[in-house]
């Protein structure tokens, strides 16, 4: 790959994904790698948002279950718009 | 079957009992946390010992004492250690762990300090440490295959990029290394919750796999959720994780798992400090999360080499394993250099592939078991915790 990726997607199914560069501000339009094939595309990000931070990849809506290494890891509590920071302000485990 | 990996060997020491020590420490061993002082003194006075001081061992019973006695011989009895210098307050559990790290074969003295004083009981241990230093310096690294090393791992200060970076390539190791004969470790049972179904599928039987879930729910019933105040969301993930972009348990469990690859199964479920009897291949030890307390349970359980993938940078060393540190995170390489000793920030980057990132960690592996210092043991990282199960009598 010539160009750095700024955001990793483990799997297809994946509707979050994992900044991996440093000082990443809003409205830059990333490119994004799905690990499991090396397959890019891009995505605008909606915030400056830091490094292992996670990214919603479409809109997300409050009680949606958010999915990466295609699984779940837990409920979405609020709506997120596509680009937008994803932690734990809009999203919650399902154990405790 | 052959592989480029058959043929590795490392430099390292036999011991008396056949196991492969990649280290050959004179360790002064306290029995219990009082005698701390006189190990202590004897390292003091005679230079190439390590003492262990920890904080435990009076007035302990039932379960909380067995672990307690597997660790300390445990400790005692990994490869790693050459001989050892046992000393207790009383004579009783002094000759139980000395006789317990005997059954190796290697050197063992023991003293206690009851109607003999600190100063008689340092006098006469640092005659002994003394003479086990003069026999084991002679000790000589010998050629010996990479398949006879005990490979333990445990995450750390986890974040996005040990699921993607660090923890896939101690994976990728053991996906590689395990078909060769090694025997491997990991566990950390409260960091599974979330991935605790897949993790149940990576038994080697169904067998297994039911007595792992059973583990894994004890825990669960009578740890968690007998001693949790509120939801856990301070404790797992941590402020570290979270800082680092971890959100949940189910998120940081999927990374964490991660660790044994794609193909890799478990034989068998180990106790805390439990030594592996059911012959090479991959084990879950039941065993905290917490750094510290989870690679001292391995190393009694005797593991000799630690792979330990880490994201926003834990600095944890051991006294007597190398803690080998992985990372894929640039930031951390960055800021924190000193404490890695293998970068795996390519991955993130697509330059670096997982299957090329497991042959780094492998050679690693390689020179470390040959000697090579690692990071934690060139900044003096030895800590040594115990768990401790329940509160003493």
């Amino acid at each position: 790959m010539s160009e750095i990726p700024h955001l990793l997607v483990h799997e297809h199914a994946d509707n979050v994904g994992v900044v991996v560069v440093e000082g990443l501000t809003a409205g830059t339009d990333m490119l994004c790698c799905v690990t499991h094939d090396n397959s890019t595309f891009r995505l605008a990000a909606g915030a400056d948002v830091p490094i292992g931070h996670k990214i919603a990849l479409k809109d997300l809506r409050d009680g949606d279950t958010a999915i990466k290494y295609g699984e779940d890891i837990g409920k979405i509590i609020a709506d997120i718009p596509k680009g937008a920071h994803v932690h734990t302000h809009n999203c919650k485990t399902k154990r405790w | 079957m052959s592989s480029k990996y058959s043929n590795i060997t490392v430099k390292a020491y036999r011991r008396e009992n056949g196991r492969v020590g990649v280290r050959n420490h004179v360790v002064i061993l306290p029995v219990d946390d009082i005698s701390n002082a006189a190990c202590e003194a004897v390292a003091n006075n005679v230079k190439g010992t390590l003492a262990i001081p920890h904080a435990y061992g009076r007035l302990q019973f039932g379960e909380d004492l067995d672990l307690h006695f597997r660790t300390m011989i445990g400790t005692g009895a990994n490869p790693n250690v050459a001989a050892v210098v046992v000393i207790g307050i009383e004579p009783g559990w002094t000759k139980r762990i000395a006789d317990g790290i005997r059954k190796t074969g290697k050197p063992v003295a023991e003293f206690s300090i009851e109607q003999n004083g600190d100063f008689e009981t340092i006098r006469r241990a640092s005659w002994a440490a003394k003479d086990f230093v003069h026999i084991t310096s002679e000790n000589q690294r010998e050629e010996c295959s990479i398949s006879e090393l005990w490979v333990s791992t445990k995450c750390g200060e986890s974040d996005t990029t040990t699921g993607l970076g660090s923890c896939p390539t101690v994976g990728n190791m053991y996906d590689k290394l395990l078909p060769e004969g090694i025997t491997g470790f990991f566990g950390e049972t409260s960091e599974i919750t979330g991935a605790e179904h897949i993790c149940q599928k990576r038994a080697v039987n169904e067998e297994v796999g039911e007595r792992w879930h059973k583990m894994w729910k004890a825990y669960q019933d009578d740890v968690i959720f007998a001693h949790q105040t509120d939801d856990l969301s301070d404790s797992q993930p941590t402020k570290g994780n979270i800082e680092g972009g971890l959100t949940t348990i189910e998120e940081k469990a999927l990374g964490n798992l991660e660790k044994i690859g794609r193909t890799s199964q478990f034989i068998d479920i180990l106790e805390p400090a439990e030594m592996p009897n059911s012959g090479n291949g991959l084990y879950f030890m039941d065993s905290s999360s917490a750094a510290a307390e989870c690679v001292t349970l391995m190393a009694a359980g005797g593991a000799v080499i630690h792979t330990f993938p880490t994201g926003q940078g834990n600095v944890v060393g051991n006294p007597i394993v190398p803690v080998i540190k992985i990372t894929a995170n640039p930031r951390t390489v960055r800021t924190m250099s000193e404490h890695v000793d293998v970068d795996v920030s390519g991955i993130l980057r697509r330059e670096m592939t997982i299957d090329e990132a497991g042959d780094e960690l492998i050679d690693m592996i390689r020179r470390t078991a040959s000697g090579r210092s690692t990071a934690a043991e060139a900044l003096g990282h030895r800590e040594f915790s115990m768990t401790k199960l329940y509160r003493s009598a």
